[in-house]
This record gives structure tokens, C-alpha cells and sequence, in this order.
């Protein structure tokens, strides 16, 4: 019996233990049609078997033509982890039965990948790590199957092709990660980079990107590799994380109990919280790969690939140290507003329309951002185009516009689509910063509220809140609070303390 | 004579200035077919109502285009069950494949279709393309129309026959390691394999992809240039479809030999033919000179590795292409199978017959990890030195010609249980096929009453002079017109 793994914990797990921990991520292309054929790549909402055709269906005597844009995608992507595009390429066949792939075989590419080694930087927790690539090549999705007996108790199951040939990116790391925590860390930056590119959707929940994870132990210390599990279908970040940490500590578990580990592949449970076997590797896989005759080798020429360099935008990371040079924001500013593309696009339009650069930065992280995952949007879908943002921005720069109201403002401005700088106009929402104008409300205010008005002066600092609310309630919040504050305190003098 | 007989242009020129209707040519096929079939086996499948619909829409077409018509035009055409014809069930020969109803048509089928060619139906081969006899067909023997006793060669088998019995005046076949070029001998009638890449292989049920070529079988050399140019060409579905223009072989076609060097491999004269073949070969090299050709000897020393290569590379391909072959989207499957694994070995043990199931196995075993290197990559390395073999060979020569069969068509069943007997049959064939050179097949002539061929080849995509070559050599050799075997073969 080997004990239980929950009762080990990670912390002690991996003080002893050094988890050395490798990915295998698929990336769906974004290109209009498939891999060979010119059915949809986006299948997504299509009834079952509807996006097929004769080529992607593996009927007799039908051909595949390689997309070039596929093609093109993934050197992009290679080229952005720095690796290596060999001036010849092929594609080949992967051959296995499975209802699921219809050929029989998968179009993959075997030992001329489309680009080799490289690497990708990255951080975790503030520290800069890097993964280095063993290479990155396109191959063709294969279809889905359905099981109906798990809902039906039927004994059949179903396939649906319409995914069957969708380009597919496979970017092969070295096993260089080092943690659970750091695997996430690195795809996170992944994913960040293939959406910088425009050449995958990111989609984990859909499938879009898929993660398969190798994962061994070793005594801290000690350089020789263990017996690895490889780990499938982890599928979210989270998933990710998750099932690595499992695999640490039921391999520990297993290690110090005196077991010796066996390669086998395991798949995560979101029922049981942990990974669970698949199926033993010990029968190695014969794919009997060879040079698929139906498509002639991929000659990319150096004018081609050197013209993709020059199209590659700028990454992640530049642009991160960019925006905090140019415009003096602080890392983590800069790290949010590079997550996505079009965030940073975002922020840089607002700040293009005379927004100020650290206002512009605080609003978009801390307000529009929540505001749009509330919508389920992102920043450039969300109705507010970024010169709409900076205009408010500027009104409340120049103190023409209270904060509070502002945040009302934006956020009204993301339900209906209303520019919130027209309602300000419209509905007489300028901010009263005239202090004669203030003065009346003041007074108003420590007339009905003599006691706050005695406490504060009291020395309960507290008391002035109050006080600050009724002018604000008189004015429907348009009055400046700081103002109305230092009238206040101007009206209301203490004592000199002792 | 039956306008069936006569050459293409013939049949062309009659059916613009209205001697015959297109209607007519199909239904005299059809009735040529209903008397002679029975006892010949040639088609499969004979679609007499699309034959019929066709033919009159050739009929409206030639009305309103006269001279402007494509010259194929209302011709009637047999087409070798490899290839696919939308709603019409395409089976390769196989019964893994019945009841499969392609929704598209090959690109050479559909090439003929929009010149106004008339389909008359499916011929027989041998199963996927497997076989040099037809007899491995999962549904019926084809005899030879010169003697019933005898395989009409393979594995176009069907479309040879056809077309040497005057039931159709083209055939379209595919040739992988000869299946064009040796029915074609043994039958006596004319067969050109292309240059790998010049015709789409889009819609042709894969055997070998590498080596897989569609072709025409005809009665003359000129029809044979008619089909060709007419099928040949870019296409964008086929990926190693060459996107070269086609050059037109009618403008060189009737140039002759003169002043030509024909170059005769010594090593395929040496070694292994019948003696009534290396006659015939022999009496027409003769005339070949009188015709103003000059004979001179070339070497091809990596041709005695050609055939063990190809029974390594064409079996390796032919695993992986067969493998969608599994009953699961069409075909008849395996009735009552429960579980995945009886379903997909249950349809592929009823399905394939002997020859193809020996033939996936070899091919898997070539491709298996740890024996690649050894049989797989020497195959292509192999392959390789064959091709540099004619690259040196065509750099003094404009053409090399050689018999297309070591022997004359054998005897039904003779070699049915001796594998490696029946892929000797490929011996001369399969050499050019590894090479990817076009290559024609003409009547020579006969021995002891039976068609001989001589194969005529070409550097690669000198498919247009291959053909002049050929016409030539058919000119030379005085057996342009063949004779109405129809009668010969009539029970």
C-alpha cells in the first residue's frame, strides 16, 4: 500500500523532490479554412459532420493541398520563439486506427519540422526564466468524439468531423520547467504570444489550445531524469497547475514509499481532483511515419522567411518595457496592460487621444477592465472607443468631473454604448469647484449637523465625513470633495493641540 | 467497319458533318457491350442511362458548336473503377468498397465529361490496383479478348479489354509499376502512362501515390494524344499535379522516326523474355531502322534493383492509403460488430481479398520501426539511382524503347498462386514507373497468335515527344488499324 498522497505536502514534496517538468502545447491556427482542404477552420456552432468534405471526410481517391497561410503562421510563430527555419521541410503520415481521424493517418511532420529549437522568456513571481523550444510544427486537428453513454447509457458512440483537419501547431518545449506554478507561468506567456501574433484564438475552454504536460521526479541535487509521466488534456491554467501539483506529490508518494516509477500516461480528473492512468506505455507506439507522397516537400526560401521577420509586431515583453519607459508606468501597470494585444492597443490609443499616460493606466487596469469582464467583453469590444475614454479622462483631469462620478459614467457608458463626456454636457454633471458656489452648501451642512461639526472639531477627524456627504448629496456629487473639504476645515478650526 | 473501330479523328470529323450522331456511337457501344461483356467481363458497372443522357447532350452540343466542339466530343468512353464518378458507385474492385457512391468525380473523368466525352460505365481491375492479370478483382475475371483462356493483363484489365474488343474506342486506366502499359501489350492495343504529375491524380482510389499515373488505352497512337491532352493539365486539388503547361502533342505527332536514336536497354533485352517476344521485339527493331531510326544500345544497371524497390515502396504507400478503409463511413463494414477493434478488423478481413491484404502487410512490416532504414529508405535510394539511370541514358538518346512484357498474356489461374511469378510480369514496366518518365506501350506485333507489346519512353514531361515516338513506331510497325477482335471474341 502506498500511503495517501494528500497527506504528503507539496511544500515538503518538492523540498526533497525536484520536479522537472516539460509541455507539449496545440495551437488551432486561425486561418479561414482548413489544413488540406477548403472547409471552415472555425467550426465552432456548425451542426455535426456539416463542415466536412470528400478530402477532410478521408474518402477514396481525395487529396490534400497544404494551406499556405498554415504554413505561414507557424514560422511566424517560430520565428517569435527564435527558432531555427530550415530551408526544407515535409510533411509526413502518422499512421493509426481511430474513428476519430479519418484517414487512418494524420498529416504530421516527423523530422523536418518547420522550425527548430529556440526559446521562450518569461516570469514567474518577478524572477526572469526562459524554456528553451525543441521545435514547433503543423500537422492537421483530428475530428471529435461524442459519447453519448456517458449522459444516455447508449452503446455507441459518435463522431463528428467537422474539426477534422483544422491546422494545428504543435510547439514541443524542453522539459526546463521547474515547478507547477512555473509550467503555468510559461503558458500563460505562451498563449500571450500566439495572441500577440493573431494565430490562435487562445481559446483553452474550446479547445483551441490544448497542453499535455511530462512530468518527473528527481532528489533535489541529482541530475539524472526519472521515469516520466505524460500528462493529458490539461486544459485550463488552472487544470494545469493542478494536476502537476497531484503528479508531484503522488510520484514522491510513490519514491519514497521505495516504488520505482514506469513511463505511462495519465489524464486529470476534475471528478476526483487528481490525475488518473490512461493507459501504460510500455508497448511503444509504432506510428510507421513516412514522407506523405501526396505532398511535396516545403521549400521556404530565404526572401519568404526574412519577410516574415520583418511582419512579426512587437511582443509581449517589448512592448511591456516600452510602455514603461515612454509612458512611466510601473511593471505591474505595464504587465496588465500587455496581457492581451488589444489591451495595450487600447492604452496606447487613449493616451494618442491626450489622456495622461498614468491616468489613462489606472483607469483602464482598475476600472474598464473589471467593467468589461462584468460584460463579458474585452476593452476594444466594449462600445467605448479610446478616444471617448481619454475625453472623460481629460474632464477628470481638470478636475471638471469628480472621480465618483466619472466611474458612474464609464460604467454606464459600457451597458449602453452612451459617451460618458456628452452625458457630463447633458445632464449638468461638471463638477462645482467655485468656492462661493460652496460656500451656501457648507454652511448648510454644520447648520443640520451641529453635532458632527462640534466632534470634529473635537479632534474626531471622522466627523468630517459626514459633514462632506450632505454637500455632496446637495450637490448630486458634482461638488469638488476636496474643496468642500478645505472649506469645511477652514469653517470648522480646532483648538491648537496641546 | 463499326464507327467504334476507326480512329478518334474519324469518329470526330463523322460526327460534325452529321455521318453519325453521338447518340448512335453509345448506342452501337452499348449493344457491342450487351453481346460481347457476358463472356468478356470487362465492365463492372455499365450506366446505360447516363450513357444515354450524355450522348444526347454531346448531340445538342455538336449542333450548336459544330467545328468549335471539343474533339472528344460525344465519344464514348470506358473509365477503370479506380477512378471516382459522382453518383456513380466506385469500388476499385473491391468488395470493401461496395456500395460506395463517390459525391465528387475524378478530375480526369471530369475532364473528359466537359469535352462532351460519353461515359459507357466501370471496368474491371484488378482490387485497388493490385495485380498484373485481373484476377485479383473481388467480382469477376476479364478474359483477353484474343483468347478467352487468357488474363487480359493488369491491372487495367477492364479498359484493355474494352477497348481490344471494340466496346468502347478509349479507355481511361492508371498505371502504378505498369498496369497501363503491360494490359495494354497483352491485349494489342495502345496504352500511355504519363509523366508522374502530368495528369491530376484528384479522384483516383490511391494504391501507390509516389508512382499512381492516370492513362489512356486507345487503338492508335494519335487517339492516345487525343485522351492525353485532353485529360492532362494543373490542378489545384493535387498537390503534385505538375503546374506546367501542357504541350500539345497533335502539332509533332505525325513527325516520324527519322533521324531518331532509340536507345534499347541491353539489360532488358539480355534476360528473361519468351523467345516469341524477343522475336518480335527483334523483327521490329528491324524496321524501326528501315523506318529511318538509329538503334544504339544504353545501359541501365540499377534497373535489376527496380522491381524489389517497387514491391517495397508501392506496399508501404498502399498501407497508409488503404487505412481509411474502415468501414465506418462507407462500405459495407461488419455487420454486428460490437466492439471498435471488430468493427475495423472484421471490415478489412471481409473486405480486402489475398493479394491486397499481402500487400498491407508487406508494407507495414517495410515501414515498421527498426526495419525503415532497411527496406524503406533503401527503396527510395534505390529509386534514386534508377532515375539517375535514365537521366544519363536520355542525355544520348531521344527515346528508349523496349518490350513491354517479358511473356505474352498467360493463362487464367496460371499464376494466381505464385506471387512472385505475377510480379515478374512487372519487370519491364516497373522501371520507368520508379523513374516517373512517361512511357507508351504499342502493338508489335504477335507471337504464336498473340499481341506483343513494345514499350516506347520518354525523358519526363516529354510527354508530347513520347507520343510522336510511339505513332511513329505504330507507323513503322504496320499495325495502326487492329482488327475487329469483337468477332474473335464472340462466343
Amino acid at each position: 500500500m502506498s500511503p495517501n498522497p494528500a497527506t504528503i505536502d507539496l511544500a515538503r514534496a518538492v523540498e526533497r523532490w525536484e520536479p522537472v517538468i516539460g509541455l507539449e502545447v496545440h495551437a488551432q491556427c486561425t486561418t479561414r479554412s482548413k489544413m488540406f482542404c477548403g472547409c471552415r477552420a472555425d467550426y465552432a456552432g456548425l451542426a455535426p459532420n456539416t463542415n466536412t468534405c470528400p478530402t477532410c471526410l478521408g474518402l477514396p481517391g481525395a487529396l490534400p493541398v497544404a494551406n499556405g497561410e498554415a504554413i505561414r503562421m507557424t514560422v511566424l510563430t517560430g520565428l517569435a520563439l527564435q527558432s531555427q527555419i530550415p530551408p526544407r521541410s515535409k510533411f509526413d503520415r502518422k499512421n493509426y486506427f481511430y474513428p476519430d481521424l479519418p484517414k487512418g493517418y494524420q498529416i504530421s511532420q516527423f523530422d523536418l519540422p518547420l522550425c527548430v529549437g529556440g526559446w521562450l522568456e518569461f516570469e514567474v513571481a518577478g524572477v526572469e526564466r526562459a524554456v528553451r523550444i525543441t521545435r514547433v510544427h503543423l500537422e492537421e486537428d483530428a475530428g471529435k468524439l461524442v459519447h453519448p453513454a456517458e449522459l444516455h447509457r447508449a452503446d455507441f458512440s459518435l463522431v463528428d468531423l467537422n474539426r477534422a483537419g483544422v491546422p494545428l501547431m504543435e510547439i514541443v518545449g524542453e522539459p526546463d520547467l521547474r515547478s507547477p506554478q512555473e509550467a503555468r507561468a510559461y503558458l500563460v506567456a505562451l498563449r500571450q504570444l500566439l495572441l500577440y501574433l493573431g494565430v490562435c484564438d487562445g481559446n483553452m475552454e474550446e479547445g483551441s489550445l490544448r497542453c499535455d504536460a511530462n512530468i518527473s521526479l528527481r532528489p533535489r541535487g541529482t541530475e539524472a531524469l526519472g521515469a516520466r509521466t505524460e500528462v493529458k488534456n490539461l486544459n485550463s491554467f488552472r487544470i494545469l497547475q493542478r494536476a502537476l501539483e497531484q503528479e508531484v506529490l503522488r510520484q514522491a508518494a510513490r519514491l519514497e514509499a521505495g516504488e520505482t516509477l514506469h513511463p505511462e500516461t495519465r489524464g486529470w480528473s476534475e471528478a476526483e481532483a487528481t490525475t488518473v492512468a490512461q493507459r501504460s506505455k510500455e508497448e511503444a507506439d509504432d506510428y510507421r511515419y513516412f514522407p506523405d507522397p501526396d505532398l511535396p516537400p516545403i521549400v521556404l526560401e530565404p526572401a519568404f522567411v526574412d519577410a516574415l521577420r520583418g511582419e512579426l509586431p512587437e511582443l509581449p515583453r517589448a512592448r511591456a518595457l516600452r510602455l514603461r519607459q515612454t509612458h512611466g508606468l510601473s511593471a505591474e501597470e505595464a504587465r496588465q496592460l500587455t496581457q492581451l494585444p488589444g489591451e495595450a492597443d487600447y492604452f496606447e490609443r487613449t493616451v494618442s487621444a491626450g489622456a495622461p499616460a498614468t491616468l489613462a493606466a489606472n483607469w483602464q487596469v482598475n476600472e474598464l477592465a473589471g467593467l468589461c469582464q462584468r460584460a463579458h467583453r474585452t476593452v476594444e469590444s466594449s462600445g467605448l472607443p479610446p478616444e471617448r475614454l481619454a475625453a472623460l479622462l481629460h474632464l477628470v483631469d481638470s478636475r471638471a468631473v469628480s472621480a465618483p462620478t466619472a466611474k458612474e459614467l464609464l460604467a454606464e457608458a459600457i451597458a449602453s454604448g452612451a459617451d460618458p463626456a456628452d452625458l457630463v454636457e447633458v445632464r449638468g454633471l461638471r463638477q462645482v469647484s467655485d468656492e462661493g458656489a460652496l460656500a451656501e452648501a457648507v454652511d448648510r451642512s454644520i447648520a443640520a449637523q451641529p453635532k458632527a461639526a462640534r466632534d470634529y472639531q473635537a479632534g474626531n477627524d471622522r466627523a468630517l465625513g459626514a459633514l462632506v456627504g450632505q454637500v455632496m448629496a446637495a450637490t448630486r456629487g458634482r461638488a469638488d470633495a476636496r474643496i468642500v473639504t478645505r472649506l469645511l476645515q477652514a469653517r470648522l478650526p480646532r483648538d491648537p493641540g496641546p | 467497319m463499326s464507327w467504334l473501330l476507326r480512329p478518334l479523328a474519324e469518329q470526330a470529323a463523322a460526327l460534325r458533318t452529321g455521318q453519325v450522331t453521338s447518340t448512335a456511337l453509345v448506342e452501337e457501344a452499348l449493344g457491342r457491350i450487351a453481346q460481347l461483356d457476358g463472356a468478356l467481363g470487362a465492365f463492372l458497372r455499365v450506366t446505360v442511362d447516363l450513357a444515354r443522357r450524355q450522348a444526347a447532350e454531346a448531340d445538342r452540343r455538336l449542333a450548336v458548336e459544330g467545328e468549335g466542339a471539343p474533339d472528344l466530343c460525344g465519344i464514348p468512353v470506358a473509365i477503370k473503377d479506380v477512378l471516382c464518378t459522382e453518383g456513380v458507385e466506385t469500388t476499385a474492385a473491391s468488395r470493401i468498397l461496395a456500395g460506395f457512391v463517390p459525391p465528387y468525380t475524378a478530375t480526369a473523368v471530369r475532364r473528359l465529361a466537359e469535352a462532351g466525352a460519353v461515359s459507357l460505365g466501370k471496368c474491371n481491375c484488378d482490387e485497388f490496383a493490385m495485380g498484373s492479370s485481373t484476377e485479383n478483382s473481388a467480382y469477376q475475371l476479364t478474359r483477353n479478348p484474343h483468347a478467352p483462356d487468357r488474363v487480359p493483363g493488369g491491372s487495367s484489365g477492364g479498359s484493355a479489354a474494352a477497348v481490344a474488343a471494340g466496346l468502347a474506342p478509349a479507355a481511361l486506366g492508371t498505371d502504378t509499376g505498369g498496369s497501363i502499359r503491360q494490359p495494354a501489350a497483352l491485349c494489342g492495343v495502345v496504352g500511355f502512362k504519363p509523366t508522374y504529375g502530368r495528369v491530376s491524380r484528384y479522384g483516383l482510389i490511391a494504391f501507390a501515390s509516389s508512382l499512381d499515373q492516370v492513362g489512356p488505352f486507345t487503338r492508335t497512337g494519335g487517339d492516345a494524344a487525343r485522351i492525353y491532352r485532353t485529360i492532362a493539365g494543373p490542378d489545384p486539388r493535387d498537390a503534385t499535379c505538375s503546374p506546367r503547361p501542357v504541350e500539345d502533342p497533335m502539332p509533332t505527332l505525325e513527325l516520324g522516326l527519322e533521324g531518331l536514336r532509340l536507345g534499347v536497354p541491353a539489360e532488358y533485352v539480355a534476360s528473361g523474355l519468351e523467345p516469341g517476344v524477343q522475336r518480335v521485339f527483334e523483327a521490329a527493331c528491324q524496321r524501326l531502322v528501315a523506318a529511318g531510326a538509329q538503334l544504339e544500345p544504353v545501359s541501365l544497371p540499377s534497373t535489376r534493383y527496380a522491381l524489389a524497390a517497387y514491391y517495397v515502396i508501392a506496399p508501404a504507400e498502399a498501407s497508409s492509403n488503404l487505412a481509411r478503409m474502415d468501414g465506418l463511413r462507407f462500405g459495407p463494414g461488419r455487420p454486428g460488430a460490437v466492439t471498435l477493434r471488430e468493427q475495423l478488423e472484421g471490415a478489412r478481413h471481409l473486405g480486402f481479398g489475398p493479394e491486397v491484404r499481402r500487400r498491407i502487410m508487406l508494407g507495414t512490416y517495410a515501414l515498421s520501426r527498426g526495419y525503415y532504414d532497411a527496406y524503406y529508405r533503401r527503396a527510395q535510394q534505390v529509386r534514386t539511382l534508377v532515375a539517375q539511370d535514365f537521366h544519363r541514358a536520355f542525355a544520348g538518346v531521344d527515346a528508349i524503347i523496349a518490350p513491354t512484357s517479358p511473356t505474352v498474356a498467360f493463362r487464367l489461374g496460371e499464376r494466381l498462386s505464385d506471387p512472385l511469378a505475377m510480379y515478374q510480369s512487372d519487370v519491364l514496366t516497373v522501371p520507368f514507373s520508379l523513374a516517373g518518365v512517361p512511357a507508351a506501350s504499342v502493338p508489335a506485333g504477335l507471337a504464336d497468335g498473340l499481341p506483343v507489346g513494345l514499350q516506347v519512353a520518354a525523358p519526363a514531361f516529354a510527354d508530347a515527344h513520347c507520343l510522336r515516338v510511339a505513332r511513329g513506331v505504330e507507323r513503322a510497325l504496320g499495325v495502326a488499324e487492329p482488327p475487329d477482335l469483337a468477332r474473335r471474341a464472340a462466343p
